[in-house]
């Protein structure tokens, strides 16, 4: 034997080897098991955030690590898309390997089958007939018809042979259901991102992960209108228009320009009682050069628009920029008139307040906000009116999140303005209540603030309290540490707010006092602001002669608490909504799936292949049928594929049925 | 030995299948189509193109139901009567739900499904007596509990979907939109499942551990209803405003309820292979039976769960914008049907049939049903309607 057909044959040997390790059910088994763990990785771990937020929960050290295993991405990681491929090639060799002989089974009777074989069947029986071979091989194959079954008759040298099948479409749906997963793939990676990942890898494509606008993103982040298969979105505001949209891609974005221009003529948005949205709906017009005049159609959710291939989908909506016009009080100068403060939703400004630059940043703005109320058992909606999200950005760059409620909250009766603060996202909000006015103004509170913050003021009342309540003289040494301690009090708590007061006797006074400390704290600062607010109230032309009221008594603590709130609040103005005009913006996805329909038509393959595979059985007969010493053997088998319980009771009423046609004579011979 | 002729000449019966049908078999059919044919005219105005192929389709599937599995005759026109005689009763206003007796106390949606699970819990306890104490009545009585069990859950759904409307046009919608109505859902079918395979293998032992899974829902329902009011109806987001969601649903929990009941049947084998002279041994089929039954209901479960999937795919290339999108839920179906899938093809090789197939059942039901609770509870993503 020379060399070379050695190892001809030694290669054929490996080849057909690692075939069948390829198309082995092992293999397959453990490749549906691996896919579905890794699967399991990708949704416990949020995928494609922001890389800060990994960094943030794992650490830098781990962040690496899960970065370069691709656990952020993980669907599209090389390994995951090497396990689909192995799935891909194993099931696409176990079709190969299988499809020759399950069609050669399908269509074959296998007339030919020995009586030795037959005999060797677990499903078997014998009997005889009076009838000749012939007439009774046509009664059976008859029968075996009325059975459903589909039936060849030969005749052989001295005997006549009937074979018969039934439910080979199964098997066909072995192969129906086995292709399917090919197909599917196919479709699915025609879908996918594959060719702008290698892109990418060679260097022809980066992924912006800068906050740029669309005119300045690079060419290099740029996709032409030559890609054939995309998901992207792109918000359009109200009377815009886009001729692109955005593809995220691990932390960053991708421009993907369009062949046309979408343009948004009108959003609409309906809401149930509970304030949540019933429906929203975008009139779009299309402008396509190549088309002349434009097209107008209105999606919604669930009825998107396909347009030349691509498909447009209403899938949400934002602030689209709206226009407020708001006021702002200097809480530093609360005695002022207010600023006032042009802004639109989405863009930011520079405000020069008493504690420096600051840059407001409007995040959000609702028309209205819905919230569920309690009302003698049942559960009703009120609705609290505009509401204004924004962030103050200090000049070394710190920022805190706020939203402020247009219309005032009823708690227990009494109405409040409410303003919420947060320093990160990730928090809740604390709330601001602010009491107000009769008239439902904040004034009295802005003018009480102002009075809290005037130092002089303040002395004066504290003299006062000196001579009156104490009776000191200027002169008493006491005097001065008594008035200026009272200032310092009433100047920290309504600069810093309640904490101060605490950190104040944390510092200054032992564990066991502090308690005490603290309420004759708040005694003096209550004592101090509660003359102020009955000279305040005095001023106003209120008639305090015999004491104040019970309403008044309870807005005094009303302020009184929020001043105490001020300081954390950390706000150097305090801002209301006066006017808006609302911009609403229509969030659309565009997507191009050229595979889809690949994809649509394996996942029918897939379907009916496995009703095939479970529901049809693949059975077939054998009846072996020879004239001997004057009387007519019958020799039936039957063999069902991958035979399951069901079968033996089948095949004991084939058999009788058959036997009683046949007029037996003898049970079994 | 001669064989008479005429003993076994019933037996083999050939006409075919559409011939053997009898006049009740026939009566049914028009039954079935008269009562489609009047729901369709009744409320047309509230049905889209797709809905009325949906509610024809889902009429000639009861029909065959019907043909093959008689009983199911009785039950659907059980729960039909119960319904209609609940929507008569509301007439329209939804407050006489709490004025009329028979709506307050039977079958107003919330009261048919604590009968429900009243009636659950009751069928399990006699199950399981039964199987101890070897007693044919008892078990004949769970049954009897858990059809009624089953027609009240299904009344419940009706009504509620009346409901719904009574509420609002614009509210109603069929009860399959949120994690309290498919746990209804999923404790009806599979207690529909079992009672086929009750039928078919005429064994009531496995009741007992069927049973057992579906008190379990009846507890999380229970808990669900009174901790955390999960039973007021609410209204629909529009991503679900579709009629996909009627067939993507159901399918689904076809195959949920099917891979419960394997995964119940993985527990009895299990505990009857440990003492094969016990008191299972006794009760249950055999092991081979067992067995068969398990790869029968995942075969099913594997079967409507694919569709279920690929509805889903579909449904979310209309309403997302992309038939596959590693959405946390369809991560978890696809890891349900990769388990199966890997289930069946173990089943093919050698050495592992028995025991370690009905460890593997139990572990898919855990897998199940981490995707349909769990991932509500503790993922986020596209699907985030059943929030717990
Ligand atoms: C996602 C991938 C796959 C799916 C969903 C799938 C699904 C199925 C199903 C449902 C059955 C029917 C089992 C039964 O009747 O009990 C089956 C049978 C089978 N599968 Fe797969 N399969 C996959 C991949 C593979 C691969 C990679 C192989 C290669 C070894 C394979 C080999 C087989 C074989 C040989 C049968 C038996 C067919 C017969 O004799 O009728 N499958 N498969």
């Amino acid at each position: 034997m020379s060399q070379t057909e050695k190892t001809g044959r030694r290669q054929r040997r490996s080849g057909a080897v690692l075939l069948e390790f390829l198309g082995s059910m092992n293999l397959a088994i453990t490749l549906l098991v691996a896919i579905a763990i890794a699967s399991v990785v990708g949704t416990v771990l949020q995928q494609n955030e922001p890389y800060n937020n990994y960094i943030m929960k794992f650490g830098p050290f781990w962040f690496e690590v899960f970065k370069s295993l691709g656990l952020f991405d993980i669907y599209a990681a090389p390994w995951f898309l090497l396990l689909l491929g192995f799935l891909l090639i194993s099931t696409s060799v176990c079709v190969y390997r299988n499809t020759p002989a399950i069609i050669r089974d399908m269509r074959h009777f296998r007339l030919g089958v020995q009586e030795k074989s037959l005999r060797a069947f677990h499903h078997r029986d014998e009997w005889r007939s009076p009838d000749p071979a012939a007439p009774l091989a046509d009664t059976l194959a008859k029968r075996l018809r009325r059975h459903g079954y589909r039936v060849r008759h030969r005749q052989f040298e001295g005997y006549q042979m009937v074979a018969a099948m039934r439910g080979g479409t199964s098997r066909l749906g072995y192969i129906l259901s086995h292709l399917s997963i090919v197909v599917i793939c196919i479709g699915g990676l025609l879908d996918g991102n594959l060719p702008l990942r290698l892109a990418e890898w060679r260097g022809e494509l980066k992924v912006e992960t800068r906050d740029l606008a669309v005119s300045q993103i690079p060419p290099e982040s740029t996709l032409g209108t030559d890609n054939s298969s995309f998901r992207g979105s792109v918000t359009i505001p109200e009377g815009s228009r886009a001729d692109f949209v955005f593809l995220g891609m691990r932390d960053g974005y991708l421009l993907q320009k369009l062949p046309f221009t979408v343009a948004l003529e009108a959003f609409r948005i309906e809401h149930y009682p509970s304030g949540m949205p019933k429906s929203f709906e975008s009139d779009l017009v299309i402008i396509d050069e190549a088309r002349g005049e434009p097209l107008r159609k209105t999606i919604a959710v669930n009825h998107p628009w396909v347009y030349k291939g691509y498909a447009i989908y209403q899938s949400s909506f934002s602030d689209g920029g709206s226009r407020l016009q708001l006021q702002a009080w200097p809480l530093d100068r609360p005695a002022t008139e207010p600023l006032r403060i042009d802004a639109v939703v989405n863009e930011s400004s520079r405000l020069s307040t008493p504690r420096g630059e600051y840059g407001l940043e409007i995040i959000d703005f609702k028309p209205f906000n819905v919230f569920p109320v309690e009302e003698a058992g049942s559960k009703k909606f009120n609705n609290y009116g505009p509401s204004v999200v924004f962030k103050l950005r200090a000049a070394n760059g710190e920022a805190r999140e706020y939203v402020n409620y247009q219309m005032p909250l009823m708690v227990e009766g009494r109405p409040f303005l409410l303003s919420g603060m947060r320093a990160t996202p990730a928090e809740e909000y604390r709330y601001l209540h602010i009491p107000l006015d009769s008239d439902g103004g904040i004034k009295r509170f802005l003018r009480f603030l102002a009075l809290a913050q005037e130092k002089g003021r303040i002395s004066q009342v504290a003299h006062q309290q000196a001579l009156n309540e104490l009776g000191l003289t200027e002169a008493d040494p006491l005097y001065r540490d008594f008035t200026s301690s009272m200032s310092s009090l009433v100047g920290l708590f309504v600069e810093h707010g309640i904490d101060a007061l605490v950190e104040l006797a944390e510092k200054n006074v032992p564990e066991e006092k502090r308690n005490e400390a603290l309420s004759s704290y708040i005694k003096v600062v209550q004592g101090v602001l509660g003359t102020l607010y009955v000279e305040l109230l005095r001023e106003e032309g209120v008639d305090v002669a015999a004491g104040i009221d019970e309403q008044q008594a309870l807005y005094f603590d009303e302020v009184l608490n929020a001043f105490s709130l001020l300081g954390p609040y950390g706000s150097p103005l305090l801002l209301r909504l006066q006017q808006y005009e609302h911009v609403e913006a229509s969030g659309l996805q565009i997507t191009r799936a050229p595979g889809q329909n690949i994809v649509y038509l394996g996942c029918v393959m897939l379907m009916a292949g496995v009703f095939f595979m479970f529901y049809l059985h693949h059975r077939r007969l054998w009846l072996r049928i020879e004239e001997r010493e004057g009387q007519t053997h019958i020799l039936f088998a039957a063999a069902a594929h991958r035979e399951r319980g069901d079968f033996d009771s089948e095949f004991a009423r084939l058999r009788g049925d058959l036997r009683h046609s046949s007029s037996a004579v003898l049970s079994r011979i | 030995m001669s064989v008479t002729t005429e003993t076994l000449s019933h037996e083999f019966d050939t006409t075919p299948f559409l011939r053997r049908l009898s006049v009740l078999d026939w009566l049914w059919a028009l039954l079935v189509v008269a009562g489609t044919v009047a729901a369709h005219r009744l409320y047309s105005e509230w049905m889209d193109g797709y809905e009325v192929g949906i509610l024809y389709g889902s009429a000639a599937a009861l029909v065959w139901l019907g043909w093959g599995w008689k009983p199911m005759r009785g039950f659907s026109v059980a729960v039909a009567l119960l319904s209609l005689a609940a929507i008569g009763l509301y007439g329209g206003e939804l407050a006489r739900g709490e004025s009329n007796f028979f709506l307050k106390f039977l079958i107003s949606s919330q009261s048919a499904i604590m009968w429900m699970s009243a009636l659950y819990v009751m069928a399990t306890v006699t199950y399981i007596f039964a199987l101890i104490a070897g007693s044919g009545f008892s078990g004949k009585v769970a049954s009897a509990m858990t059809w009624s069990a089953s027609v009240m859950g299904s009344v419940g759904l009706m009504v509620r979907w009346r409901e719904s409307y009574l509420m609002g046009a614009d509210i109603g919608h069929i009860p399959v939109s949120n994690l309290y109505e498919v746990f209804i859902l999923f404790a009806v079918m599979t207690a529909l499942l079992y009672l086929t395979y009750e039928r078919r293998y005429n064994n009531r032992a496995i009741g007992a551990f069927v049973l057992t899974v579906i008190s379990a829902a009846v507890g999380f329902i229970l808990w669900y209803a009174f901790e955390r009011e999960a039973h007021h109806i609410q209204p629909l987001v529009p991503a679900l405003q579709s009629y996909w969601m009627k067939i993507h649903v159901p399918a689904n929990f076809v195959g949920y309820g099917a891979f419960a009941l394997a995964a119940m049947l993985g527990v009895a084998y299990l505990l009857m292979e440990r003492r094969p002279d016990g008191l299972l041994a006794r009760r249950l089929p055999t092991l081979e039976v067992l067995d068969d039954i398990m790869y029968k209901a995942i075969a099913l479960g594997f079967a409507f769960f694919t569709v279920a999937t690929v509805l889903g795919a579909m449904w979310a290339a209309e309403a997302w914008g992309g038939y596959w999108s590693w959405d946390p839920k369809e991560t978890w179906a696809l890891i349900v049907w990769l388990n199966y899938a890997a289930w069946l093809h173990l089943r093919l090789t050698k050495g592992w049939r028995g025991k370690p197939l009905a460890w593997w059942a139990i572990v898919g039901l855990f897998v199940t049903l981490f995707a349909f609770v769990g991932v509500n509870m503790f993922l986020s993503g596209l699907h985030s309607y059943g929030s717990l």
